[in-house]
């Protein structure tokens, strides 16, 4: 069965660059370009993964996640947070709301797709 | 029909209505509600100044003297100016030193001395009595001019009488029992008398009103308003227009001057105005309401004397009695009991007051004295505070019968009739060692003694016997011819001083002598160690805050000895209360385990146990309980200096902490402004890097997808090296806006200044923009004048201002019809260009924050073409030159941007804030 | 503490108007044998006095003429 992941960020050219190599994965990707259609989108298709922005119009990345661990019925959802914001507080903060992983932009792409991978994989 | 057992009813009630009111008062002070607390009280409550011979007597003193009865109610109208001062001070000192009467204050003063208070309270005895005995007359003649009612007849000598049917004894007998019941219902005998104070504030209405309705009645019933009475009384030859026929301006000063000291040295005028105050912010409005009521209630003496001369001419009736004698030759019966009720409360007011004042004198200065000696060989097996009570009751009592005493005796004498002056003059007595004390640092006991006892001797000799011989008790040749034919002693002439009237003259003799001795003793020796201590606290008494008990003691006491023995006086639980409440606020001690028992500690039992039983017993007891070391003078006056120095100091200090408060403050307001910047600092950093991070994400991924996978079609290939490119280049631009905003910031950036045309500016801004705007689907419309307008500036600067708007209208104009519009006009001095446009404008709560660094018009919005940065530098550079840039905008109908740059078309130079750069240059 | 400073200094000025009215030769200008709206001058005189006196001293101690 194929992975469904979600790509919400503001930025358009980074956010087609990720679904690109999402779709190279074989990934079935959609995307959204602001907090507030990500949640609504992660609620309506229940994605297995979603690689998230933190700074964003409307919501932001920190937002979303927690609304997204408040629910109960997105539990199996795993959370990348993507961010040019690279300070330890504010991973340590992505963190503790419950994001599966944190990945500071620029990021490797090679290493970006094996950490999506990882979190997908082990569930197989 | 008035009659004896209606007059005796009406009085009871009086008496028990004063008797209701005083208990309410008690019960409302005892639920935190105090009465007395309210300064109209207060000042009514001075008014027990007025007693019996003002009610009766001032009509009798203008009958006979004309405007005689005045200077007695102006001397403590001008003196109440001075309250401020003498009053408050009295005041201060008293309610820290729990000084209960005038024979306390004056005995603390000079060191707690014994002696002194006695010599005080003897005066205030003999001085006063006579004056209780005149009150008890008014009330007792009064009573039977009333029962005769229709009648006007004047009472017989009361003197003939057995004492059993007298009514002035059961008079007597029955305010003595009132007074006990008021003055002395608690067992604590040291607090202030609240249901007192009430009563007496109440009847000080009713003298007022009763004196009034007579006046009113007589004056506008009987006459046709004053003038009437005064036209007739002129006819008939009553009036005196001249000021005080006998005696002349002598008389009218010193009376005025004995007024003006009998109404704070008096007992019991002392009583209310210092002892019973409950707060200094009461004398503030009895200096004016008081004085006011002295004036009310004299305003129609003159016209009831006028009227009586008129009434009763030849017929003689005493003129003290026109009061109550005028309504019942009118057969005004209830005005009659009315006015009989008003002279009734004037008596009484002032033998409570007078009374209780004197009971708690004798009691503390003369009876304490001789009991703490006795007991200091036998302990009383009665409780103490048990005997303080029964002390001044009997107290109460024996003063009492003494007036009544002096009133059998005395009968109509002139010893009686005038010795409402002898009385003041007796008292005025107090005033050179009390307010001398009060001011003067030097005076000592001796002195205070010294000055007492002179002034005192001397109104015996020169007031007190004369009015014995005048009555016929002493042979009037001692009067006339002086003692043994000696002329040069004649008591109302004495050392040959003629020509004056017997109260000036015992009054410049008295207080002469007085005040002489008084200086002349006490600077025989210097004052010694307790007198020093005393001394400051009186003469300091404005400026001291707190005890200064520290190290004044020395010696060894224990908390427990210092508790039982105030208990022993004041009752265990009220002493262990006020302990409490003393290490509490004073000393923040929750525990009296841990109360020092220091000087403080010492000095707080020894002023508690003051209230009660007066400072000289005071000292006394508490030296018994503790094991004392004297300090010598110089010790004492070191550790006075070093307050007073201390004092000085904290005071600059305290300028000195206000100023450094001030220094504090500033300083927290530089290192919030430093730490803001900082911050700012910070999250400019965090933003530059941000805005860094997400051109290069885009690149480094296409570049990593582009290198990884060579096999990418063309189309994508090309697609993605597009993006590459245009992040690259918003890097670049970023990168460019950074290190100008900073060149400006930090005063390094280049500038030219010219004379430039803003249209030129604006028509190439335009030229190089306008396809943008096109390509977006918009169009552009331009305004401008034909005239050329001339400004100072850097042309490349002000087109990248231009630029700025121009590619920000473009973005955020209405994406259907879009509309660029740009205006250039001339208002005053100035020349302002407009770019506006008409997409959905900037949020209000934005507006103000849209200039600053990576604050774009939409909330993080994905603007690959905005840095954040422009707005910020374009507004740098417009103030640059002087101008000023802003936005106005309403959301949804479009930004207007607007800048104004200072125009140099009419030759004269542009206002510019880069010197060297003028015009005229 | 300021502002009663000010208001001792008026009262002291109110006494010393008061002395001068009342206690001094000031007081031989009423005092004649005069009528004056059918009462005697004298009369008029002192009791006037008085009443603009205590009006002076209530209008300085509840702060009149000072900003507070």
């Amino acid at each position: 069965m194929t992975k469904k992941v979600l790509i919400v960020d503001d930025e358009q050219n980074i956010a087609i660059s990720v679904e690109y190599l999402m779709r190279r994965e074989g990934f079935d990707v959609s995307v959204a370009k602001d907090g507030e259609e990500g949640l609504a989108m992660i609620r309506s298709t229940k994605p297995d993964l979603v690689l998230l922005d933190v700074m964003m119009p409307k919501m932001d990345g920190f937002q979303v996640c927690s609304e997204v661990r408040a629910d109960a019925s997105l539990a199996g959802v795993r959370i990348i947070m993507l961010t040019a914001k690279g300070r330890e507080a504010e991973i340590e903060k992505g963190l503790s709301l419950g994001a599966d992983a944190y990945i500071p932009k620029p990021f490797s792409t090679s290493d970006l797709v094996s950490r999506v991978k990882a979190l997908l994989e082990p569930k197989e | 029909m008035l009659s004896g057992p209606l007059v005796v009813v009406t009085s009871f009630l009086y008496l028990g209505l004063l008797f209701a009111i005083a208990y309410w008062a008690d019960r409302r002070a005892d639920t935190g509600r105090s009465v007395i607390s309210n300064p109209t009280v207060y000042a009514l409550s001075l008014a027990v100044y007025c007693t019996a011979w003002t009610y009766y007597g001032s009509v009798g003193r203008a009958a006979a003297t004309g405007y005689g009865f005045l200077p007695i109610y102006l001397g403590p109208t001008l003196a109440a100016t001075l309250w401020v001062f003498l009053l408050l001070k009295m005041v201060r000192i008293s309610k820290s030193q729990r000084i209960t009467s005038i024979a306390d204050f004056i005995s603390s003063r000079y060191g707690k001395s014994h002696l002194l208070g006695g010599l005080v309270t003897v005066i205030a005895v003999v001085g006063v009595l006579p004056y209780i005995a005149l009150q008890l007359k008014a009330i007792s003649s009064s009573f039977s001019i009333l029962i005769h009612y229709p009648d006007v007849m004047l009472p017989g000598g009361a003197h003939t009488l057995p004492v059993w049917r007298d009514t002035a004894f059961y008079i007597a007998l029955i305010l003595a029992v009132f007074t006990i019941l008021l003055g002395t219902r608690h067992l604590d005998a040291s607090e202030r008398h609240e249901g007192m104070v009430a009563a007496i504030a109440f009847e000080s209405i009713v003298k007022l009103f009763a004196l009034t309705a007579v006046g009113v009645f007589i004056t506008f019933g009987l006459y046709d308003g004053f003038g009437d009475v005064v036209h007739q009384a002129l006819q008939a030859g009553h009036l005196k227009t001249r000021l005080i026929p006998e005696g002349g301006a002598n008389f009218w000063f010193s009376l005025s001057l004995l007024s003006a000291l009998a109404v704070l040295m008096l007992p019991r005028q002392f009583q209310v105005a210092v002892v019973e105050n409950s707060g200094e912010n009461q004398l503030r409005r009895a200096i004016w309401l008081f004085p006011l009521y002295l004036l009310l209630i004299n305003i129609f003496v003159l016209p009831i004397a006028l009227a009586g001369q008129l009434e009763f001419a030849g017929m003689g009736v005493d003129a003290d009695t026109y009061v109550l004698t005028l309504p019942i030759a009118h057969k005004q019966q209830w005005l009659a009991l009315f006015s009989y009720l008003g002279g009734l409360s004037a008596a009484t007011g002032m033998v409570i007051v007078e009374t209780i004042a004197l009971s708690t004198m004798v009691c503390n200065d003369l009876v304490m004295p001789g009991l703490l000696r006795r007991w200091r060989y036998r302990a009383p097996s009665m409780d103490l505070s048990v005997i303080l009570l029964l002390v001044r009751r009997g107290a109460i009592f024996v003063v009492l019968m003494l007036g009544y005493s002096y009133f059998r005796l005395a009968g109509e004498a002139y010893a009686l009739v005038a010795i409402g002056l002898i009385s003041f003059a007796a008292v005025a007595q107090f005033a050179p060692a009390m307010i001398g004390g009060m001011y003067w640092r030097g005076g000592t006991r001796g002195g205070a003694l010294a000055g007492l006892s002179a002034g005192f001797l001397v109104w015996i000799y020169t007031l007190l016997l004369p009015s014995f011989a005048k009555s016929g008790w002493l042979a009037r040749d001692f009067l006339d011819l002086g003692p043994f034919g000696i002329a040069l002693l004649k008591p109302q002439a004495l050392f040959g001083l003629e020509g004056f009237d017997e109260i000036t003259h015992c009054l410049f003799w008295s207080l002469t002598l007085n005040i002489g001795a008084y200086l002349i003793v006490s600077s025989i020796r210097a004052p010694n160690a307790e007198e020093t201590t005393q001394a400051t606290r009186f003469v300091d008494a404005m400026s001291i805050n707190r005890p200064i008990a520290e190290g004044l003691w020395r010696g060894r006491a224990e908390v427990d000895d210092l508790i039982s023995l105030t208990g022993r006086f004041l009752g265990e639980d009220r002493a262990r209360e006020s302990f409490a409440e003393y290490y509490a606020k004073e000393r923040n001690i929750e525990d009296d385990a841990e109360l020092p028992a220091d000087g403080e500690t010492v000095h707080f039992a020894e002023t508690l146990l003051a209230g009660a039983i007066g400072s000289a017993s005071a000292r006394a007891m508490i030296a018994s309980v503790v094991q004392e070391e004297p300090l010598g003078l110089d010790e004492v006056m070191d550790i006075l200096d070093e307050a007073s120095q201390i004092r000085a100091y904290s005071h600059e200090l305290e300028q000195k902490s206000r100023e450094l408060e001030a220094a504090t403050a500033e300083l927290k307001a530089a290192n919030v402004k430093l730490l803001e910047l900082d911050h700012l600092k910070d999250d400019f950093m965090s933003s530059v890097t941000h805005e860094l991070r997400t051109p290069l994400t885009s690149i480094r991924a296409f570049s990593e997808i582009l290198w990884e996978d060579p096999k990418i079609d063309l189309e994508e290939r090309k697609r993605f090296l597009g993006i590459i490119v245009s992040e690259t280049e918003r890097l670049t631009r970023l990168v460019n806006q950074v290190l100008d905003l900073a060149k400006i910031e930090s005063g390094h950036a280049v500038w030219t200044s010219s004379e430039v045309d803003l249209g030129d500016i604006i028509r190439q801004s335009i030229d190089a923009s306008e396809q943008l705007i096109i390509d977006r689907g918009g169009r552009l419309k331009l305004d401008l004048p034909d005239a050329p307008a001339k400004v100072m500036a850097d042309q490349d600067r002000l087109m990248q201002v231009m630029l700025n708007l121009l590619s920000n209208a473009a973005k955020f104009m209405a994406k259907e019809s879009g509309r660029v519009e740009v205006h250039l006009k001339r208002q005053q001095n100035m020349y302002k260009v407009m770019v506006s446009d008409n997409g959905s404008g900037v949020p209000v709560k934005l507006q103000p924050v849209i200039f600053e660094k990576f604050r774009q018009g939409v909330e993080g919005s994905a603007n690959p073409l905005g840095t954040g940065l422009g707005l910020p530098i374009s507004r740098e550079i417009i103030e640059h030159f002087g101008g000023r840039l802003s936005v106005k905008s309403t959301p949804e109908k479009g930004a207007i941007f607007s800048f104004v740059l200072p125009c140099i078309n009419r030759g004269g130079a542009a206002p510019s804030n880069n010197p060297g750069q003028e015009a005229e240059a | 503490m300021r502002q009663s400073k000010m208001m001792r200094q008026r009262l002291v000025a109110i006494f010393l108007i008061g002395l001068l009215l009342l206690f001094s030769p000031v007081i031989a200008l009423p005092d004649r044998p005069r009528l004056l709206f059918g009462l005697p001058l004298l009369f008029l005189y002192l009791f006037g006095v008085w009443s603009l006196l205590i009006a002076a001293m209530a209008w300085v101690v509840r702060g009149g003429g000072t900003n507070e």
